[in-house]
């Protein structure tokens, strides 16, 4: 998933279920999932749990993890490219399948163990992308460069993403409105592996393209649906990204007076 | 591991807790106030000179009312007259600036002091933002026993 330079708006909460539905070139297909639960803590500072969980169809369903996310806005103003540095750290088992992002040496072939094998296999992760982007006539062009290190001393995987998406229309409509154009948000996106410290590349790899589309409700609720195709035979031959959001203006504030700021 | 999970749950608390845990005696909100105003000085001139270019349009108002309340209420304040978060839109150093300046404003954010980048906007909705918050009626002056004349 491609991120852009904007960050949650201060105080307000996002819960957003998200799922993805993947074919298995050998091997069962799944759909794995997560929960995520995003605060902007400052105009500068979001900051992201996720819940992740996995359905291996003829398998099993099991809890896979969870990762704390971390972006930092790296300039105070608007320039023509905004850099964003994003921190995560990952507490996951090995049948963790949600594709969030794509790194090393990531294939279709990791996911096709069986849920009671590849859960024993626990990793710790931190995870550091730099998330360039613009606004350029409408458009957002954003391009993201990850590097992960999995704490149990393995090398760095690095990985990217880049992807564009712009409004259907660019000026709101004076009436409030589901179905207006300005709602919609549509794009495409491309992500990948780009190997490890040792062989770092594009040989074994996996890489994706995706459209993307975003329907932004007047009430606060967001869906998005993104079909994304396998571009080579590393990669799954096709995956069904799609989730629901919605956002809770206020909530800081609320979560304040809760504790007694009047 | 379960300490390491436990402190991750408590550092994100704590970032709820300390996000919003703002200083809300007058002269705090007054002096965030001005921070922000003194941040529309600093627009460069070519900024500032820029004309709003949906200045004719008469949907302009109506459409930045209803991004004002998507957007921006919950700072500003339903009536754009000021919140604990953000200032009064209706203010004389607001409704004095020029569009160009407003625009300017908009579009990077004061983000030290809370306010975000408003650039995932395309422009003609920053635009008609702008035409909204001009279209506001400004705030009444204190008179001289501090109670606000009609």
């Amino acid at each position: 998933m491609t991120y852009d330079h904007y960050l949650e708006e201060p105080g307000s909460l996002e819960v957003e279920y998200f799922s993805t539905f993947g074919t298995q070139r050998a091997g069962n297909d799944f759909h794995a999932f997560w929960a995520e639960f995003e605060y902007g803590a400052t105009a500068w500072w979001t900051t992201e749990v996720y819940l992740d969980g996995q359905t291996t169809f003829n398998d099993s369903t099991v809890f896979t993890g969870f990762r704390w996310e971390n972006r930092f806005r790296l300039l105070q103003r608007e320039h023509f490219i905004n850099p964003v540095l994003y921190v995560e750290y990952e507490h996951i088992s090995g049948a963790d399948k949600i594709l969030k992002e794509v790194e090393g040496h990531d294939g279709n072939a990791d996911s096709a163990d069986l849920n009671s094998e590849s859960r024993q296999e626990h990793k710790q992760e931190l995870e550091f992308k730099l998330l360039l982007s613009k606004a350029f006539k409408g458009w957002n062009i954003a391009q993201n460069t990850l590097a992960t290190k999995n704490l149990a001393n393995e090398p760095w995987e690095f990985g990217y993403a880049i992807g564009a998406s712009r409004p259907l229309a660019l000026k709101a409509s004076a009436k409030r409105c589901s179905f207006c154009r300005e709602n919609f948000i549509a794009g495409v996106e491309m992500y990948g592996g780009l190997g490890d410290r040792y062989s770092f590349g594009l040989h074994d790899t996996s890489h994706y393209l995706a459209p993307v589309v975003a329907w932004n409700l007047p009430s606060d609720w967001t869906l998005r649906v993104s079909p994304g195709f396998g571009l080579n035979d590393n990669s799954h031959r096709f995956l069904l990204r799609w989730g629901v959001s919605r956002e809770f203006s206020g909530f800081g504030a609320a979560i304040s007076r809760l504790l007694g700021d009047r | 591991m379960n300490l390491l999970t436990f402190a991750i749950v408590l550092l994100f608390l704590r970032a709820v807790g300390a996000a919003q845990t703002p200083n809300s005696a007058p002269s705090a909100i007054a002096e965030k106030n001005s921070f922000v105003y003194a941040e529309l000085a600093k627009a460069p001139k070519k900024a500032t000179e820029r004309r709003n270019p949906l200045e004719a349009d008469p949907d302009a108002v109506a459409a930045g009312a209803k991004l004002f309340e998507q957007h921006c209420a919950e700072c500003h304040g339903a009536m754009a007259d000021g919140g604990k978060k953000g200032p009064s839109l209706r203010a004389d150093e607001i409704q004095q600036s020029t569009p160009g300046a407003l625009f300017w404003l908009l579009t990077n954010g004061v983000v030290r002091r809370g306010m975000p980048v408003w650039s995932k906007l395309p422009e003609p909705q920053r635009w008609q933002l702008v035409s909204y918050i001009r279209s506001l009626t400004p705030a009444p002056k204190p008179n001289a026993e501090g109670t606000k004349t009609p």
